[in-house]
């Protein structure tokens, strides 16, 4: 006789990479996000699910729409959220992020919402801390939730993750949407195709489990979807692409090179778009093709799962520290 | 006596000491034999099979080393003391304390400080302090441009006839061919010895790790392997149109190796040193961001770290320095891009050379000549040898002995190393400088 299967657990203390996660986490997350994509389109939105519960985003990099959506999945569902933007105040006085991370643990926040330029950062900030810690984008390396909000995006319109292709577009080198996506993309069956001149290609993405091209029109063969990745427009002025209108031209995603792509993939971009450099404003706008404020909307439900299954853990003796 | 002796043992001039039934190992005159040495005062009197119990004068105290190699005291060619400028993170003092540990009876001391060593007056203070406060023999390596920037040269004859065994930038690559082919150039004059970085500063950019399948993992910058082959391969062109002496620091890649191994065989004056960590680790060790295996050339791949041991074994690399980079925790715990480059190593060289002769990587006469006697030569010291009316720097190792590394006990006033809590085998039992045991391992204290 075989026993029942155990019943599923989040088990993760903090969410810091797709690199941690198993497809039965990824599935999970992604249903009890479209439970709460549903409740979003109510009149009445909130839940007391954090009820209670203090999370402070600390964006140590810039941004407007990562934050304001895990501000918002926060609120939505009840909890006492503060917005921090380290870069003007400690971190400018020369406090280190360990000395910043002890500081704040000091005031008991549940959940820490972590953004920061460097490699890795996240995760030693994570291990000074008894908060639950989501990796908000750390330098090059993962953003989880973008690429939790893609996958949910794509499942939504085509049904399905496993066998579809997709094309990853552009500064690959620098982009952490690209690890997290391809991570994420290889744990659930789909096939990637990274398409970028080779100077924004990382060492050996070959090595990746994934096809690399050079070519637009050989990349985006009979894909599934396209994501473009926005390009850094300091990486423009010669020193990674000779300029705007050359990197448009090879590597801007417009009608013509979509043509070879299948005849309904899926237009994405994690925003915010430099439109006429790798976009044309055409295609980022076409509503029947573009997915791009769907990505958005599925980005308040996504953290708002992740806060969810965080806050299961978070009175866990096993987790405490 | 204490298992490290203080200062004040330096004021007294040593007896006549007998260490008998020792494995003698002298890896120059390729000696192996068991037997005895007595020293006398600060130097080797005697030694040989013929020295037993037997026969001894009374008055010479008797050290029994049975089951034990009696070596020279390691010469380590390359370490950064710290001290002047950044005595928060070593001093001549902590750094001879832990050099005495593991094993090291000379230093040569790079001029990472601050002031740099690009001047006499600092090459006689770097002496004075040594002679006041450490436990083994220090030499100043200095600078060979002022300020370590790479653009006007220091005073080559005057700070060799003041002390300077070499001369070096340290980490700072001289990008400007003609800087270093001038240095060469005029190095031959006094048969100077430039010991040179080789990493294009340019192609390697901001890197903080090498260059590979990790980096890419990770998401961090790399710097490519051959940011160090094409630097090496200049350097090796200017050495050859020069005459001048060059001496490569920590070689890591198959393809450096490679362009030393080739220059050597055509008579190039060249020689290259690596350290024990690029032996004993890879990429893999920077595993989930550990700052503490961020070094300067960084840990490359399986594939080279094997070139490296090949290297070791077929005489292309011809010494190994311990490259001991002592830095403050405050400098390691940052996020890994933003975290100091380097490892301390002088407690640890010893073991981790020892893992090649228990993998039976090299035999134990050329492991320790990498050691010893190679970088005495390569610096003209009289030093790394066992022999008759030489100093009397010893030191008897364990060859067996398993042990854990362990960081918090180290003497150097650092800890940044990869290699906490690694089981190794093999160590310093006894250190000896000028005849005087400087470290004991049995002793009480």
């Amino acid at each position: 006789m075989t026993a029942d299967p155990s019943p599923y657990r989040f088990t993760h203390r903090h969410l810091l990479g797709i690199e941690d996660l198993s497809p039965q986490d990824i599935v999970h997350l992604l249903d009890l996000a479209d439970s709460y994509v549903a409740l979003n389109r109510r009149a009445e939105k909130k839940q007391n699910t954090l009820h209670g519960r203090t999370q402070i985003n600390m964006f140590f990099e810039s941004s407007t729409r990562t934050r304001t959506s895990f501000e918002l999945a926060g609120k939505r569902l009840g909890a006492d959220v503060i917005n921090m933007s380290p870069t003007t105040s400690a971190i400018k006085k020369g406090e280190t992020l360990i000395d910043t991370a002890a500081t704040l643990n000091a005031m008991h926040p549940d959940v820490l919402i972590v953004r920061h330029p460097d490699s890795g950062a996240v995760k030693l900030l994570a291990n000074a801390v008894n908060a639950a810690v989501i990796n908000a984008g750390d330098g090059s390396h993962e953003h989880p939730t973008q690429a939790l909000l893609d996958a949910l995006t794509i499942r939504r319109r085509l049904g399905t993750l496993s066998g579809l292709t997709v094309a990853i577009c552009g500064d690959i080198a620098h982009s952490r949407v690209a690890r997290s996506n391809i991570l994420l993309f290889n744990t659930m069956g789909v096939r990637v195709r990274l398409v970028a001149p080779p100077t924004l290609l990382p060492t050996k993405a070959d090595r990746y489990g994934v096809e690399v091209h050079h070519n637009m029109r050989e990349g985006l063969k009979d894909v599934d979807i396209v994501m473009m990745l926005r390009l850094q427009t300091e990486r423009m002025q010669g020193s990674f692409v000779p300029s705007e209108r050359e990197y448009f031209q090879f590597y801007g995603l417009d009608y013509e090179k979509l043509a070879v792509a299948k005849p309904d993939a899926l237009i994405m971009h994690p925003g915010p778009m430099n439109r006429g450099i790798e976009i044309d404003s055409e295609v980022a706008d076409d509503i029947n093709r573009s997915v791009i404020l769907d990505q958005v909307e599925m980005g308040v439900a996504i953290r708002q799962a992740c806060l969810e299954v965080l806050a299961r853990n978070l009175d866990n003796p096993e987790h405490n520290q | 006596m204490a298992r490290i002796a203080d200062l004040s043992i330096k004021k007294h001039k040593a007896g006549r000491v007998a260490y008998l039934n020792a494995r003698l190992i002298d890896p120059a005159s390729g000696l192996d034999e068991i037997g005895g040495l007595i020293s006398d005062g600060d130097n080797i009197a005697d030694l040989g099979a013929g020295i037993t119990a037997d026969g001894l004068a009374e008055d010479i105290e008797q050290i029994d080393a049975t089951g034990l190699v009696l070596a020279p005291g390691l010469v380590d060619m390359r370490a950064h003391l710290r001290e002047p400028g950044f005595e928060h993170q070593e001093t001549i003092h902590s750094g001879s304390r832990s050099a005495a540990v593991g094993g090291i009876t000379t230093i040569a001391c790079m001029p990472s400080t601050n002031p740099p060593i690009d001047d006499v007056a600092l090459v006689h203070f770097i002496e004075r302090r040594a002679r006041e406060t450490s436990l083994v023999k220090v030499h100043p390596i200095a600078a060979i441009t002022r300020a370590r920037k790479g653009e006007q040269l220091t005073e080559i004859g005057l700070l060799q006839e003041a002390g300077a065994v070499a001369f070096s930038d340290g980490l700072n690559t001289i990008m400007n061919a003609n800087v270093l082919r001038r240095a060469l150039s005029y190095g031959t004059i006094f048969d100077a010895m430039f010991i040179h970085h080789p990493e294009d500063m340019n192609l390697s950019g901001s890197g903080s790790m090498n260059s590979g399948e990790i980096s890419t993992r990770l998401g961090l910058p790399g710097m490519a392997p051959e940011s160090e082959a094409i630097m090496a391969a200049r350097d090796v062109r200017l050495a050859e149109m020069t005459g001048g002496r060059l001496h490569l620091a920590h070689v890591t890649t198959a393809e450096t190796i490679d362009i030393v191994r080739r220059a050597k065989a055509r008579g190039v004056r060249v020689t290259a040193d690596t350290a024990p960590h690029y032996v004993a680790l890879n990429e893999n060790a920077v595993g989930d961001y550990l700052t503490f295996a961020k070094v300067r050339p960084p840990l490359r791949s399986e594939d080279d770290r094997q070139a490296v041991v090949a290297g070791l074994r077929d005489g292309a690399i011809d010494a190994i320095a311990s490259d001991h980079a002592p830095h403050d925790q405050d400098s390691k715990r940052q996020p890994f891009v933003q975290a100091a480059f380097g490892i301390v190593g002088l407690e640890t060289m010893l073991p981790l050379v020892l893992e090649l002769v228990h993998n039976e990587h090299l035999t134990l006469a050329r492991a320790l000549e990498t050691v010893t006697s190679a970088p005495a030569d390569l610096l003209k010291l009289r030093a790394g040898r066992l022999a008759k009316d030489g100093p009397a720097d010893l030191v008897l190792i364990d060859l067996e002995a398993p042990w854990r590394i362990d960081s918090k006990a180290f003497q150097s006033k650092s800890k940044n190393s990869p290699f906490d809590g690694r089981p190794v085998q093999g160590r310093a039992v006894r250190t000896v400088i000028s005849g005087r045991t400087v470290f004991d391992l049995s002793s009480e204290g």
